[in-house]
């Protein structure tokens, strides 16, 4: 290819679905050593906390997760917007193939949240403001999945996907704050997050190194999926037609 | 414009006269549904005083979004909502003048209707005064944000549920600041704040949620 690169180079499904699967073993290999390195690092080398215990340890996935989700539902809206507005079709694809990933980390973030509180808090769910409102940015993240899956006609399910995605990032500082406000109204004594003083380098380390690992696992199970839907769609055109040639 | 606003609204109110006890449902739902809490939770005054505004506003917010599914599905069936689309006007006029009836026809009588189902969860008067205060900005917010779903989810199976799932969160700060005031004002503190955060939130709507609802609608109907 010596044609010049530019920033739209990669909006045609077909160079996109090359540059996917050329990332891809990288971004799976990098995942898997960078999970490996940080649970290691996390279970076996970080000191125990002195307050919590050893059940500290599950912030090592608890926050990797809880801030690529609030990411990816960015991301998602702004794919989302790119593809409606320029009429760019990867674009599209790419927002549809976050959304269950983000959700799943969401979910991750809750579920790990209140494995977390059990031992902490002696509860496995309060009604605090950040919980509350990760469980209603998980209803988001189903409520775009629902409705993409319930639109037969492809363009038409992009579209209302970017009016949602957009509504609903324009909704999330509203709802946030709302929660919080509604919170520090209703609930006494608030559990405060106990604090280290300082986190432990090793900590830092463990953390950053899972965090990593979930970007590169998210990155390439995104473009995996965005690899099926961009094959799914383009099915009838020559670059799909010519790649099952050359694998059949 | 504003013929165009004054004909859509009244056409719809002209509807709902003819159908009364279709456009009565949402209200009998209202009622219905809050007297199951006190079957449910048990009949002590002390506790339907405590849970009153909360289960007030949640069957209020639930009646509004179940009758909101129709609000452009009859329309789309019998092919007037194209030609509405294709008079010339401005979609977010029409779109607008829909909310309006919509909150006229379900949003009003849950309204009125408020006050009497409070005392049945033996609310303070002062409560209930709030309660219509906070249902008189919010209702109108459930309307304009339903109008959004039952757009996107024009003509789809399972519209109506989907509905739910994907309005429900987004009515989460007018629940709140619409409940909260009444648990401000029983426990003494001034609702203003509440009032004006509500007022805030029936602006911002009133200004985004026509534009949105009108986009979405076009994409629909492409």
């Amino acid at each position: 290819m010596n044609q010049t690169m530019r920033w739209s180079t990669f909006a045609a499904p077909s160079r996109f679905y090359r540059l996917a699967a050329a990332l891809n073993p990288w971004l799976w290999g990098l995942a898997i050593v960078l999970a490996a390195a940080g649970l290691y690092v996390g279970f076996f080398v970080a000191p125990v906390d002195a307050t919590q215990g050893n059940s500290y340890r599950i912030i090592f996935i608890h926050v990797p997760a809880a801030w690529i989700s609030m990411v990816i539902y960015l991301a998602m809206a702004f794919w989302a917007a790119v593809g409606w507005m320029l009429n760019a079709r990867m674009a599209s694809m790419l927002a549809r193939a976050l959304a269950p990933t983000g959700a799943i980390f969401t979910f991750i973030a809750l579920w790990t949240g209140s494995f977390w509180g059990k031992p902490t808090w002696g509860t496995w769910w309060v009604w605090d403001a950040r919980l509350t409102s990760y469980l209603i940015l998980l209803f988001l993240y189903l409520g775009f999945i629902a409705l993409v899956s319930a639109i037969d006609d492809v363009v038409r399910g992009d579209k209302a996907a970017a009016v949602l995605a957009l509504v609903g990032a324009v909704n999330i500082p509203i709802i946030y704050f709302s929660v919080r406000w509604w919170n520090t109204l209703h609930q006494g004594a608030t559990i405060s997050m106990t604090k280290a003083p300082s986190m432990a380098q090793t900590m830092l380390v463990a953390m950053l190194l899972m965090t990593f690992a979930f970007w590169a696992y998210a990155f390439a199970v995104v473009f995996t999926r965005a690899q099926a839907l961009a094959l799914e769609r383009e099915r009838d055109t020559d670059w799909v037609r010519s790649l099952a040639g050359k694998e059949a | 414009m504003l013929s165009a606003f004054s004909a859509v609204y009244a056409r719809d109110l002209r509807l709902a006269l003819r159908r009364r006890v279709e456009a009565l449902l949402p209200v009998v739902f209202f009622i219905v549904a809050v007297s199951l809490f006190p079957l449910g939770v048990g009949p002590e005054p002390q506790t339907l005083r405590v849970i009153a505004a909360g289960v007030v506003w949640v069957c209020a917010l639930l009646a509004s979004m179940l009758s909101v599914s129709n609000l452009y599905a009859l329309d789309h069936a019998d092919g007037s909502l194209e030609q509405m689309l294709l008079s010339g006007h401005p979609t977010t006029v029409m779109v607008a003048a829909k909310a309006a009836a919509h909150w006229t026809i379900t949003g009003a009588p849950l309204v009125l209707a408020a006050p009497v189902i409070g005392l049945l969860l033996d609310m303070s008067p002062q409560g209930l005064a709030v309660l219509v205060g906070t249902l008189l900005l919010g209702t109108p917010i459930l309307s304009l944000l339903g109008g959004v779903g039952a757009a996107l989810t024009l003509g789809l199976r399972s519209g109506g549920v989907l509905l739910i799932l994907l309005i429900l969160p987004l009515t989460i700060p007018a629940l709140i600041f619409g409940a909260g005031a009444i648990g401000a004002v029983d426990s003494g503190i001034s609702a203003s704040g509440h009032f004006s955060l509500l007022g805030a939130l029936l602006i911002v709507t009133s200004l985004t949620a026509p534009l949105a609802t009108a986009v979405a609608l076009r994409i629909a109907l492409e």
